[in-house]
């Protein structure tokens, strides 16, 4: 077992002490966010943007279930067809913010309901260098 | 305002053809076209050509001949034919030229796209598992479903159709028929859609000679009237495919604003098209765009599907030579498969699959990544 985890990219997925934050963009101007941070809004075509941490709770917007291994490269998780196992994808909300696209920790197409709530988490993609590779999810929550 | 005509239609049959280079069944859809119009390759004046993943189209010409033609390479993702095709309209109409041609070909390797999102640095969006445009059409459909009540059924109702009709496409990939039970028991690879409601990656070539339409009749005796091409990106709000976040606002999607545009210029209405070629890079995707392109109200397939409304004798046929499900997606060539089809029909001589009632006017429409349309109205 790896002793800790690494973030798949320390710019997009800042793992603290508080948990997982993903780092956006919030045009100053029209009060826009962009996941991942971007040097212009895509709203107002500003540059006025700065570096925010984005919000972690959300509402389930739209989902689906990846059924098949991708391709590795690029995916960096198991994608030999025998161990592979399916994964939510969807969009999440965020109130006042976006929507966020992520993995979702429940794979159930029974357990998945647009309007649901979720929190941000992380998954465990492979090892590296003796540690956790993860990526970030949003998981079910009360 | 010079009118453009099409005026030769050539293709190389889509699917898997070991051995055949994709550029290479890209020229033979050139020399079926300069046959068809009845001209040398010496006669065209400029071509634009393009394709995602089997090379630079331009070099074809070391095979073609080395006229010294104007030739312009396109790449513009899922509409790059689209994009051949109005870049030939616009040159004509220009009056820079008189007689060219837009070709478009591709050989992908198999299995869903391979998307590389990063040129350096970790790929942390492809790494994640969410560089798959299937689970974008996935989430659209899935959301669409229970927003305006289309059942499952109705997905495989629309793959049943385009293989129905492939069988009577001898250009066609998947010509085998298959039942609703068969598409919906098959591998669920993004749910709610199965591996039957999906198409895949392949390879074809399609070329199409345009002129001034009132030079058309030394060509053919049956010139196709391109009466609008247009191409068009997202706006802001819009849910696109491959995109880490979305808008908390609103938007239609480009096929929204490209099929209004290419109607305004036409001067008609949806309730004028007598045959259309809708994006159906999965069942969901036909439905969907139906509504999108103006032909319905969302909702309204369900039943326009179980009434048979899209098949070939049907209200308004939609993708009647197999559409993307039956002939696969080689990127460069396949929005000017639809147009192939298209003139086929309007020339009335598309064979079995021949629309009844002597069509007039026909549509086409792509959709693809990263939120691009491109739409064509055609007529006789």
């Amino acid at each position: 077992m790896a002793l800790t985890q690494r973030s798949i990219k320390d710019e997009i997925l800042e793992l603290t002490a508080d948990g997982p934050r993903l780092i956006g963009m919030r045009c100053k101007d029209c009060d826009n966010y962009v996941f991942p941070y971007q040097e212009g809004c895509n709203r107002c075509t500003g540059t006025n943007v700065e570096q925010v941490r984005l919000g972690t709770k959300g509402k389930l917007w739209a989902w689906t279930v990846q059924g098949f291994p991708p391709k590795a490269p690029p995916y960096l998780g198991e994608a030999s067809p025998k161990k592979f196992e399916p994964y939510g994808v969807g969009y999440v909300e965020i109130d006042g913010q976006l929507k966020i696209e992520a993995r979702l920790t429940e794979s159930d197409p029974e357990k998945l309901q647009v309007g649901m709530p979720m929190e941000l988490t992380t998954v465990t993609l492979c090892e590296e260098d003796d540690r956790d590779l993860v990526t970030y999810a949003f998981a079910p929550c009360a | 305002m010079t009118r453009i005509a099409i005026v030769g239609i050539g293709i190389h049959p889509f699917g898997r053809t070991e051995g055949v280079s994709g550029q290479d069944q890209g020229s033979y859809a050139v020399r079926a076209a300069c046959k068809d119009a009845g001209v040398e390759w010496g006669d065209i004046e400029f071509a634009y050509g393009g394709s995602m993943a089997a090379g630079a189209a331009d070099t074809m010409v070391s095979k073609l001949g080395l006229t010294g033609l104007q030739f312009i390479n396109v790449a513009n993702g899922c509409a790059t034919g689209g994009s051949a095709l109005l870049s030939a309209y616009s040159t004509i109409k220009s009056g820079a030229y008189d007689l060219g041609i837009a070709i478009g070909f591709d050989k992908h390797e198999r299995g869903a796209f391979r998307v590389k999102t990063a040129s350096s640095g970790r790929d942390w969006y492809g790494g994640t598992g969410l560089a798959l445009t299937t689970q974008f059409f996935g989430m659209k459909i899935n959301r669409y479903m229970s927003e305006h009540g289309i059942s499952q059924r109705t997905l495989a109702r629309v793959s049943a159709k385009a293989f129905r009709n492939a069988e009577l496409n001898e250009n066609a990939w998947r010509r085998k028929p298959l039942s609703e039970e068969e598409i919906l028991q098959s591998a669920m690879l993004s749910y709610p859609l199965t591996q039957y409601m999906f198409c895949s990656p392949g390879e074809g070539g399609v070329a199409l000679i345009l002129s001034r339409a009132d030079q058309a009749h030394k060509y053919t005796k049956k010139p196709i009237f391109l009466d609008s091409a247009v191409v068009k990106s997202r706006r802001f709000g819009s849910f696109e495919v491959l995109a880490p976040s979305l808008a908390l606002d609103w938007s239609a999607g480009p096929t929204v604003d490209t099929s209004k545009k290419a109607f305004e210029l036409a001067g008609i209405g949806p309730e004028d098209v007598d045959v259309a070629q809708l994006q159906d890079t999965e069942s969901g995707a036909e439905i969907m765009h139906m509504a999108e392109n103006g032909f319905c109200e969302h909702g309204e397939q369900e039943f326009m599907l179980e009434k048979g409304e899209t098949e070939i004798g049907g209200r308004l046929p939609v993708n009647t030579d197999g559409g993307c499900l039956a002939n696969g997606e080689p990127v460069g060539a396949s929005g000017l498969r639809q147009v192939y089809e298209i003139v086929h029909q309007l020339r009335g001589d598309a064979g079995k699959r021949q629309v009844p009632n002597d069509p007039k006017v026909g549509y086409t429409h792509v959709y693809g990544a990263p939120g691009i349309s491109g739409v064509n109205i055609l007529s006789r």
